[in-house]
């Protein structure tokens, strides 16, 4: 009995000097703390209509089909909005990882738009901590319409506008991401003479986890200067975000008819109480271009 | 009977400070992959930054791995990799503890292959599970090499494949490990 419980003891300080040691091998690692980087604050490149704070990495270039529909309160005659639509088709790809570069071409006023995404901070714990995410984003529109005959267009640069955000990100934890968008839209030349040519707005936008592939945007633009006119009201989207795999698809309703900042900002014609409000999708394919170094004999 | 209690605590007792004098490898630059081969997605990840530690007195062995270091082929599957399977900020590290169980037939003063059995629990995704596989010991002039590849099974480690891409993706991961030790300074 006393033999037994003698060898039982004994097997357990082995097994304990066994675990101990195993930890006492395991703090041979714990040099010094390490900067963690927080990853996909937001799965897409957009928020729900704009952009989110994320910049594609290096080498990926990324698809996006964009699509708003014509408001749902059109009416059966116009199917809920389905006849008309604004669509976009932009391409943008990581040339490093904190710099990404675009090109799209949106269906209203035939605008192409270049645009550039510049990761500035980067929200990191341990060693270094940071609290955000800071991106700069710029894009530039052209209008590439035909002159019209009151020759509105007679000067290159009144096809051009302007959009200027700083995109600041917080993942408060892996379900909750915030986002403020401080932006300044230039317009060369405006729809008439009463209308400012410099707007300024503060937008709110977020991403709450439903599940791990589906998740629950909103965004608000809220226009600070002075209206281009009564008829114009803040952008509100709300919307669903799926990733499968490769693609994200976001779902959403909001009551900006156009897909560009420069447009939607001081430009949004619905009304939400009115039942004024568009069905819209993003569909974002991302391919891979240039592998990581690591994968690179392949 | 006193005589024999005696002798057991001396013999832990002398274990004890034979093991802390026993000769420890290290390395902090350790390479581990892992491959799972489904019949729609090809998944491949590199780690250069695995922490490993051998005893080569007890035959204890270590590892220590941060999931975040995974380097993928494609960015949006290492994003996935973090955020939906692993949940690395949940569980940021990953840790093998166990043994070479027949630390005996290594000689690590004479150069040469020996064939190593290895025993030990492999924590993932907060999941302990245990492991068994045979790898080789290469001792050279500058340290030993170790080398060992396994499968490890997804939902021994709570890692959940969602319905919308099961069948796309293999429920079974090739584990291939490479690390250079070196001594460790005392």
């Amino acid at each position: 009995m006393i033999k037994g419980l003698i060898t039982i003891a004994a097997l357990f300080m082995l097994s304990l000097q066994a675990t101990m040691a195993q930890d006492d091998m395991m703090n041979l690692f714990d040099s010094q703390p390490v900067t963690e980087y927080t990853s996909a604050t937001f799965k897409s490149t957009n928020v729900v209509i704009g952009q989110s704070v994320k910049v594609p990495a290096k080498g990926t270039m990324l698809l996006n089909i964009q699509h708003h529909f014509g408001p749902v309160n059109s009416g059966f005659y116009n199917f809920f909005g389905f006849d008309q639509a604004v669509t976009r088709l932009g391409l943008r790809y990581g040339v490093t990882d904190w710099l990404a570069i675009g090109i799209g071409r949106t269906t209203q006023n035939k605008t192409w738009d270049g645009s550039l995404k510049v990761k500035l901070l980067r929200q990191s714990s341990g060693a270094r901590v940071m609290p955000v995410t800071v991106t700069y984003f710029g894009l530039m529109g052209v209008i590439s319409l035909k002159n019209p005959e009151n020759n509105r267009y007679a000067y290159f640069a009144n096809r051009l506008s302007y959009v200027n955000q700083l995109i600041i990100a917080r993942k408060f934890s892996s379900a909750l991401s915030l986002q403020l968008i401080p932006s300044y839209v230039h317009w060369n030349l405006t729809e008439t003479k009463a209308d400012p040519n410099d707007i300024l707005s503060l937008g709110a936008a977020g991403r709450i986890k439903l599940s791990n592939r589906i998740s629950f945007n909103f965004e608000y633009h809220y226009v600070l200067t002075q209206k281009i006119a009564d008829a114009y009201h803040n952008s509100l989207s709300l919307g669903i975000d799926i990733e499968t795999g490769g693609h994200v698809f976001q779902l959403f309703l909001t009551n900006s008819a156009a897909i560009t900042e420069q447009y939607f900002i001081p430009y949004t014609d619905g009304d939400w109480l009115k039942g004024d409000i568009h069905i819209g999708f993003n569909i974002i394919r991302t391919f891979t271009i240039v592998k990581p170094k690591e994968f690179a004999k392949y | 009977m006193n005589m024999k209690r005696i002798l057991v605590v001396l013999a832990v007792f002398l274990s004890f400070t034979v093991s802390t004098q026993a000769q420890r490898y290290i390395t902090k630059s350790g390479n581990i992959t892992f491959f799972s081969d489904g019949p729609l997605e090809k998944i491949e990840a590199v780690n250069n930054k695995v922490n490993a530690a051998l005893d080569s007195q007890s035959g204890m062995f270590v590892f220590k791995v941060l999931m975040k270091s995974f380097v993928f082929e494609k960015a949006l599957m290492q994003e996935h990799f973090n955020e939906n399977y692993v949940e690395s900020d949940k569980y940021p590290v990953a840790t093998f503890k166990g043994k070479v169980t027949n630390i005996s037939d290594v000689n690590f003063n004479k150069p040469g292959d020996y064939q190593a059995k290895v025993t030990g629990q492999l924590t993932i995704h907060g999941q302990t599970h245990p492991v068994k596989t045979t790898g080789t010991f290469t001792v050279y002039d500058k340290g030993v090499k170790g080398k060992s590849q396994f499968t490890i099974k997804l939902i021994d480690y709570n890692i959940e494949i969602p319905s919308i891409v099961s069948g796309k993706i293999a429920k079974e991961i090739l584990i291939t490990v490479n690390i250079d030790l070196k001594p460790l300074k005392q």
